[in-house]
């Protein structure tokens, strides 16, 4: 067997669907059909386990960190929102994939400002980045409705058949449609060629950049696909709550974002929603403990998550479950601990 | 003409202002290469301290401030030594995710003990108004300011260039081993370094309640703010992040009187167009990392 055969090889392998990623799925859709009254935080689980997935192709599989992903969120949402106030594409799927698109535009002509620089001027850039765009929503108040935010949205029924309900129902299903097939395309992205080169310019630009990888033209593809997911986020979250706010780009959402993917773990793509499930659930809890205060809560998992360190916090909780699947299965482990985290 | 003399003293002030509360950063991120979002959590403590200390034990407003240095300084050191220390070799989201997490923390508590409301600190009678100097409206709280930052920043400058201490942190920032190799004890240098910083932060903190308004949500607001005076000034030295809060000053105030539509839009524009022209910082030097 020839080297690029034995890659393409165990790129394939990688590549299988493997039977616990089925019993994800297939939970996911047990957890909708079981749960019929928490259609709305369901909703808001899958909108931010899309986002999170967008933040992994870029962190994870890229090795970009971005404070300001909040941005593209943010362009999504508005975008979706004018579209639907205004009559322009009335359609939700059309408009969804036009919102996509428009975020998509402002990731690519952004990305050539994030590529350039180290880690410190791509945090910068980012967050000014977001931040401008807080502060030109709020400008032009006669378009974005200003601190008021978008109001009046009404959604017309998808693909002309369904109707949002007010239980959330068909929002659920809708949001759920989405990001499997987005998260079937990531699927096929990361594990391309095209995903493999992200990994090698992840571990190391410089090496990756000797073999022959173009490294400053994948980072643009991959911003720009990144962005794109985060539109699609920031869209359905407008079109399944009808309402776009400024707070869509504030900086608190970036950050959240980070500690929903540091909790599910960052260069896998189950990652992000494992992490948003975990985040939504903390929220919750801390909620009821402490109404006001409970950023103080998510404050102190990150500061514990960082201190105990990333990598060891996933070896201890997936320690269980690989124990019981050693012992059942009797084979190794199928869920592990990605192989580099992004640094 | 004379609009134009009293937006340039208040941007000077300003900018002073400025780099006081973010000098300590410039030497944690620019100087040891350690992203800490978190500083303006200091700033937020000193403030509060000073405003506890006048408002409500009727300290007089000199008295304070030095205490609001030395316990935002205290905080910095424990701080330094049971935390911040082991994140030094960490990468740079690990330490982005730990300096936000105490961001939120310390957000949540001040807002838990202090309330969610703009606090003021009273000022003493002789700090109020301004006066009329050549038809250019000074503020004495303003000129104040201008004075203690202008004073610091000669001293900041002094004692890193001239004095034994000034001379080993810049070797422990250079060459972290050699200096070791050569008997400077390192750590210590650095939590020294850091407290110093944070405790300029409080200082900062106290005097800025008055202008910049002081609330729970103070290290968030003004984060971005301080991020800038360090990256846009560069790590070289410490004139580099001076130059570069002047600017921010003078640009900021300038641009709320003559565009008070665009509001911060100036500031993030002018900041992403220099970081693109020169990513290591208008006074920086070569790459660090």
């Amino acid at each position: 067997m020839t080297a690029k055969a034995d890659v393409g090889y165990h790129a394939r392998q990688h590549a299988r669907w493997r039977l616990s990623e089925v019993a994800f799925w297939v939970l996911v859709l047990a957890g909708a059909l079981l749960f019929p009254s928490r259609y709305l935080i369901m909703t808001d689980i899958l909108r931010l386990g899309l986002f999170a997935l967008s933040l992994d192709l870029i962190l994870g599989y890229a090795g970009v960190v971005s404070l300001g992903h909040a941005a593209f969120f943010g362009v999504g949402a508005y975008s979706a929102g004018l579209l639907a106030l205004h009559g322009i594409i009335p359609e939700p799927v059309l408009a969804l994939l036009a919102a996509g698109l428009i975020a998509t535009g402002v990731g690519f002509l952004t990305s050539f400002l994030v590529i350039r620089g180290v880690d410190l001027t791509r945090l910068m850039v980012t967050l000014g980045i977001a931040l401008l765009l807080e502060a030109l929503a709020e400008r032009f108040s006669n378009i974005t409705g200003g601190s008021d935010g978008l109001q009046g949205i009404e959604m017309q029924p998808i693909l002309g058949l369904f109707a949002f309900d007010m239980f959330g129902k068909v929002g659920f299903f809708y949001c759920l449609a989405v990001l499997f097939i987005l998260f079937l395309l990531a699927r096929r992205i990361v594990h391309s060629p095209f995903g493999l080169s992200l990994r090698a310019i992840r571990n190391n630009p410089l090496r990756a950049a000797a073999i022959g990888i173009p490294v400053n033209r994948r980072l643009i593809a991959v911003y720009t696909l990144s962005a794109f997911y985060a539109g699609i986020a920031g869209a359905l979250f407008t079109q399944t709550t009808a309402l776009a706010s400024l707070d869509v780009f504030a900086f608190e959402r970036s950050a959240d974002l980070m500690l929903v993917l540091v909790i599910g773990g960052t260069g896998y793509l189950y990652g992000g929603l494992i992490g948003a499930v975990a985040f939504k659930m903390l929220q919750e809890v801390f909620s009821t403990i402490t109404p006001q205060y409970w950023q103080f809560w998510i404050g102190l998992v990150l500061v514990v998550i960082v201190l105990v360190g990333r990598a060891r916090m996933h070896r201890w909780a997936l320690w269980l479950p690989n124990l019981v699947i050693r012992q059942f299965a009797g084979r190794k482990a199928v869920v592990v601990v990605p192989e580099r985290d992004a640094s | 003409m004379t609009t134009l003399f009293t937006i340039l003293f208040d941007g000077v002030a300003y900018g002073m202002l400025l780099f006081v509360l973010a000098c300590g950063l410039a030497v944690t991120l620019g100087l040891m290469n350690f992203v800490n979002l978190a500083h303006g959590a200091f700033a937020m403590t000193g403030g509060y301290v000073c405003a506890v200390l006048v408002n409500n034990s009727g300290w007089p407003f000199f008295a304070a401030l030095p205490l609001a240095f030395v316990s935002s300084a205290l905080i910095g050191v424990v701080l330094e030594r049971s935390l911040y220390r082991h994140l030094y070799t960490r990468s740079h989201l690990d330490q982005v995710l730990f300096s936000i997490g105490l961001t939120f923390m310390s957000v949540a508590s001040v807002d838990y003990i202090m309330g969610s409301s703009r606090i003021f600190i009273k000022l003493p009678s002789a700090l109020e108004g301004q006066f009329d100097f050549f038809g250019v409206g000074i503020g004495r709280y303003r000129l104040m300011i201008i004075v203690i930052c202008g004073l610091l920043t000669v001293a900041l400058q002094l004692i890193l260039a001239k004095t034994r201490f000034g001379s080993r942190l810049r070797a422990a920032v250079d060459d972290p081993r050699a200096a070791s190799g050569l008997g400077i004890n390192v750590p210590q240098v650095f939590a020294f370094t850091f407290a110093f910083g944070c405790g300029l932060a409080g200082l900062g903190g106290a005097l800025s309640a008055e202008i910049l308004g002081l609330d729970p949500y103070f290290p968030l607001k003004f984060m971005i703010y301080f991020l800038i005076v360090v990256t846009v000034g560069g790590s070289s030295s410490i004139t580099g992040p001076f130059l570069a809060s002047l600017l921010l000053g003078i640009g900021d105030v300038a641009g709320k009187y003559y565009v008070p539509k665009l509001g911060p839009f100036v500031i993030y524009t002018i900041m992403i167009v220099i970081l693109i022209w020169r990513p290591n910082g208008l006074f920086g030097r070569a790459a660090t990392r």
